[in-house]
């Protein structure tokens, strides 16, 4: 390239060069804000299942994957076999059973993709591009709510697919199954919007993956005893009320009261529609929340 | 074999800055819980026992462990400034033990005490719940300690796999098949907890003796295996 001739701009006359060493300045297409922000959300989003990594770093959220759709297909299979009129699961209660699986693939991808970024200090290799701040953060809230919304939706999908081998009513199962998708995109913008927040707080991965699972875990452990205590001495009508104070609960609550799910604890009853509306704004106020905590997490970062 | 230097270092990592937060969390929640059901339900022998059995010893001191355990060498292997350990004339078995004992003070420390103070709030120690429930988390910590520290020597993604055992293999599992609640901590420190406040309150799967020799055996074999890990280490790269 060094015996290209220099660029005719360059041979205009420019007085104060003294030495032109020959380089062209790009004067190409540039793509730009969007395209920036668009490739940093397929990356984020590929990476959260291991695409484009290593084979090691795949092993996991294929795995956990799998549990996740394998029981749907067994139920799929016995509903086929049987010629049931109805699944043997509600579409809404699907997320709720596999609860666990969820939030360690939570655990173990949302540090992935925040934590490694700031530990070895990309960041700021990030913002030398043309995104803002607000673009980062959406891309990466993003990517994780969409791999929670794949990881959660396929066994629904699953689910469906069989219903309709099955023979069952075709617009019963499309309702419910819109239900459940409502339900668990839901559940995937907030768990994906809490699981960053953890990891974006501390650069080393192991933290962050117990950060995450104790907020997720010991919060609806916690909520689920106290309920159950409330539920044994009486006091039914603390029970709606304790359900705000842990994401699982939350999502359950807003499912049983507007989405046609039945209560996660049958036996203590959801919650009225009035307390329903709490649960929604509840839900929102922590999404919100999460963007904001991000937003002001990433104002000053690896400087 | 204890360096207190190795120690110093490992206490910090583990309990620095902002870490020390999630080791709080959960200690403040059991004694919450504990408040909550006083408060609700009044002293009852049997609850007491239940509330300390599931939250307390199923799920706060696996987690405890997990954090400490995996927490003292994983973070270190993980960004590579283990290699300046390992190239100072220390014994890597007794970095090993040193870390173990960390671990075990810190998961000690953030998981009996709390038990013995929930135990308190919620029945005064009726029964001796509360001292039982402390001598099975004080011996739950060694083993899962030893056993998480293993973890963090011998794989990357070792919070995840802790934490699949002590939620899905101790919780599950342990009450689904009987079989695999001989191979649990969570039974063996039971059958000591048991044997503490006699078998009317607290029931374990497993006998005393298999239960300790058990607990001892894992602890040393675990122990031993992670130095001889560490005398081995391969850095790998990121991912």
């Amino acid at each position: 390239m060094s015996t290209q001739l220099p660029h005719p701009s360059q041979a205009a006359p420019d007085t104060t060069q003294i030495h032109n060493i020959g380089y062209r300045s790009y004067d190409g297409p540039r793509l730009g804000r969007a395209y920036a922000r668009r490739s940093l959300f397929s990356q984020s989003l590929r990476g959260a299942y291991g695409l484009g990594r290593s084979a090691k770093s795949k092993v996991l959220p294929m795995i956990l994957f799998a549990v996740m759709c394998v029981p749907a297909l067994i139920l799929v299979a016995v509903a086929v076999v049987g010629k049931q009129s109805k699944l043997s699961i509600e579409y809404t209660q699907y997320a709720l059973y596999l609860q666990v699986v969820i939030s360690i693939y939570l655990a173990s991808q949302a540090p992935q993709s925040v934590s490694r970024d700031l530990r070895f200090r990309t960041v700021p290799l990030y913002f030398s591009r043309p995104i803002e701040r607000a673009d980062y953060v959406l891309a990466k809230f993003g990517a994780m709510a969409s791999a929670l919304f794949i990881l959660t939706a396929s066994p629904l999908l699953i689910l469906w697919i069989g219903s309709l081998l099955a023979k069952m009513d075709f617009a019963e199962q499309t309702k419910m199954f819109g239900q459940g998708l409502v339900s668990v995109a839901l559940l995937s913008v907030l768990f994906g919007g809490i699981g960053l927040v953890m990891a974006a707080l501390t650069p080393r991965r192991g933290f962050g993956v117990a950060a995450v699972i104790a907020v997720l875990t010991v919060s609806y452990g916690a909520v689920s005893t106290l309920m159950g205590i409330a539920f044994a001495t009486d006091n039914g009508g603390a029970i709606q009320w304790i359900g705000l104070f842990s994401p699982m609960t939350l999502i359950d609550g807003v499912q049983s009261a507007f989405l046609g799910a039945p209560p996660g604890f049958p036996e203590l009853g959801g919650p009225s529609t009035g307390v329903g509306v709490v649960y929604v704004l509840v839900v929102l106020a922590l999404i919100a929340g999460s963007y904001g905590i991000l937003m002001r997490r990433y104002r000053k970062v690896g400087l | 074999m204890y360096n207190p230097t190795v120690a110093r270092l490992t206490y910090r990592a583990l309990l620095g800055r902002r870490r020390a937060l999630i080791l709080f969390l959960l200690p403040a929640l059991l004694v919450l819980i504990a408040a909550a059901v006083r408060a609700f339900n009044g002293a009852d022998d049997q609850v007491a026992a239940d509330v300390l059995g599931g939250f307390a010893l199923a799920t706060m001191v696996p987690l405890i462990g997990v954090i400490a355990g995996t927490g003292a060498i994983g973070p270190e292997i993980d960004d590579g400034s283990i290699v300046y350990l390992l190239s100072k004339p220390v014994k890597r078995s007794s970095i090993i033990f040193t870390k173990l004992i960390v671990a075990i003070a810190v998961t000690m420390v953030f998981s009996a005490v709390p038990t013995l103070i929930a135990g308190f709030v919620l029945n005064g120690n009726g029964q001796q719940v509360a001292v039982a429930y402390t001598v099975a988390a004080l011996v739950a910590s060694i083993a899962y300690s030893a056993l998480f520290l293993l973890l963090g020597t011998v794989s990357r993604h070792a919070v995840v796999i802790g934490l699949v055992y002590a939620l899905v293999w101790e919780t599950l599992f342990g009450s689904l098949i009987s079989g695999a609640k001989t191979l649990s901590v969570q039974q063996w420190s039971l059958a000591l907890a048991e044997k503490v406040t006699g078998d009317s309150l607290i029931d374990s799967e497993v006998g005393l003796t298999t239960a300790t020799v058990l607990l001892v055996a894992v602890t040393v074999v675990a122990t031993w295996f992670a130095g001889y890990k560490l005398r081995t280490l391969t850095l790998a790269g990121e991912e």
